[in-house]
């Protein structure tokens, strides 16, 4: 089957199963690609057993589509911004749904008799809100946004409403990406002035005192505990490892850095050869994987400070997927493009364009071998991914 | 409203942006360490036909945290100098020679070049450009963009 092929049909979903075996890496994985339309899937979330997802294609909406075999059926639509929805994420266990848009607000919802219902955040910012990611006790939420500020919301019993609270140290531009600490305290923050920052989100409303980590003792509200960065790069991915020592960012100027809390928070830095990345995962304590404006996902190992390394791009097509032309496909092709020739604008890689956000699809993010991607181009694809050890 | 604002337009040329309280400005580094290549060392090792040491010395001490046009003026002559008297085919090896850091301080001079170009050092640049993207990638020319204190 041409890879392409699924571009003639923009409102189905195909299902593209491949079993490529990499040479040099010996690692075995399918992908499956499930296109949701033309246009860009901006943020996705799934639910606990991963039979259910959560997306937003660049409006006001967030879709629910339900697995039904091969297909996804549309069961919910939630609607109630006001503006471009960007950033949804999904409480696992309490089954709840946070999203945030360009509106200022965030909607917290819960499923009541199987409808969807919405609940205000007062996030108290007067710019639009950027990402937004559930706690992992999934008691509290954090909002970046551009005011210059992290919403940290918890929800208050008297008064039946969530609060926020806001940590504005040292932030001088828009917040990018949000990533929790497994201890539930700390938040690390990529942000549009160049910096990857550590806070403590500590509420003593709801929480206990958090337990000392290698990151720092002392965690009052808003602390910073680690910042880092250079001049130039947006920070557009950061990711806790799955025991919170290592702290890995991805920013605009082509870089991947790791910060090891463990050593002292030395932070070792590779300089990449391809666009920059968007979004960056762990996958296993060492193994992580970033993608971005390369369209493709590039993995990486980290064994030690100074010692971060590229592996290998994962999901290039092979060339001779595109050789078989069938005689209906010669014609279709000569009556759209009048041209014979294949499709050549078409990227070798699964993405047609550039991967805005990674997540955990199976597992947690210390054995997340399968996790999926979604694209400006409409597309989500789901790798499962084989960690070496 | 009806006023005729087209004679009277200063206030047109107001700068905004330095009114701005929540402005951001860059940290200010000290460069007052930073001498930029040396002259003198560059020559000899031209002289002496060294054209790999040439371009090592003339990669040393980059001005990049420097607020003196005059001394970044002269490190991009400098390494325009060493960069012409390169033979095509040497080009390949002098690329190998250098670091992962090495390569982009060569890309950041190499656009610096291409700002101002003087009748054949274009051609030349271009030449650089196109082998030194073949050893960093896009990666280089992405960090040469962002790089918010160049050459």
């Amino acid at each position: 089957m041409y890879l392409g092929q699924w571009l003639y049909f923009p409102d189905k979903n195909l299902q593209i199963l491949l079993d490529l075996i990499k040479d040099s890496s010996l690692l075995c994985f399918n992908m499956s690609l499930y296109s949701f339309g033309t246009k860009p899937i901006s943020c996705h979330a799934w639910n606990k057993d991963h039979t259910q997802l959560a997306i937003s294609t660049n409006d006001h909406t967030v879709q629910i589509y339900q697995k039904d075999g091969n297909e996804w059926k549309k069961i919910h639509e939630l609607a109630e911004h006001n503006g471009n929805i960007t950033g949804i994420d999904w409480a696992p266990n309490s089954n709840r749904i946070v999203t945030c848009a360009v509106d200022r607000n965030a909607y917290v919802w819960s499923l009541k008799d199987g409808v969807w219902k919405p609940t205000l955040v007062l996030l108290r910012i007067n710019r639009a809100a950027t990402c937004v990611k559930w706690s992992p006790l999934e008691n509290k939420f954090a909002v970046g946004s551009g005011a210059q500020s992290i919403s940290v919301c918890y929800f208050e019993e008297e008064n039946d409403w969530w609060l926020s609270k806001h940590i504005k140290k040292s932030i001088k531009s828009t917040i990018l990406s949000l990533d929790w600490h497994p201890n539930n305290v700390l938040l690390a923050a990529g942000s549009c002035d160049f910096q990857c920052r550590v806070y403590s989100a500590y509420v003593k409303e709801i929480e206990d005192k958090p337990s000392s980590t290698p990151w720092g003792t002392k965690m009052p509200f808003g602390e910073i505990l680690f910042e880092k960065g250079e001049s130039g790069g947006w920070v557009h991915g950061v990711c806790f490892s799955p025991s919170g020592d290592c702290l890995a960012w991805v920013s605009h100027s082509s870089t991947v850095c790791v910060a090891d809390a463990a050593k002292e928070k030395q932070v070792t830095q590779l300089k990449i050869e391809f666009l920059p990345f968007l979004s960056i995962l762990y996958v296993s304590e060492d193994n992580l994987i970033a993608a971005g404006h390369d369209c493709s996902l590039c993995h990486f190992q980290y064994v030690d400070v100074d010692n971060l390394q590229f592996v290998s791009k994962l999901g290039m097509a092979k060339g001779s997927l595109k050789g078989n032309q069938s005689a209906m496909q010669h014609f279709r092709n000569l009556d759209k493009k009048a041209t014979t020739d294949a499709d050549d604008t078409g990227l070798e890689t699964l993405h047609q364009n550039s991967i805005s956000q990674l997540r955990i699809f199976h597992g947690e993010k210390s054995n997340g071998a399968k996790f999926s991607s979604i694209g400006l181009d409409g597309a989500l694809v789901i790798w499962d991914f084989e960690v070496p050890k | 409203m009806a006023k005729n604002t087209v004679s009277s337009a200063r206030f047109r040329k107001v700068d905004v942006d330095e009114y701005d309280e929540n402005k951001f400005v860059d940290e200010e580094e000290g460069g007052e360490n930073q001498l930029g290549p040396d002259e003198n060392e560059v020559d000899s090792c031209i002289r002496q036909g060294n054209m790999l040491a040439a371009l090592q010395a003339a990669l040393k001490n980059p001005p990049i945290n420097t607020k003196n046009q005059a001394l970044k003026d002269r490190a991009e002559n400098l390494v325009l100098k060493v960069l012409t008297s390169y033979k095509s085919s040497d080009i390949d090896k002098a690329i190998q020679s250098l670091d992962k850091n090495g390569v982009d301080l060569l890309m950041m001079y190499i656009y610096r070049g291409f700002e101002k170009p003087s009748e054949n050092s274009s051609a030349i640049f271009l030449q650089w450009h196109e082998k030194a993207l073949a050893v960093a990638g896009v990666g280089s020319i992405v960090r040469v963009l962002t790089a918010r204190k160049t050459v």
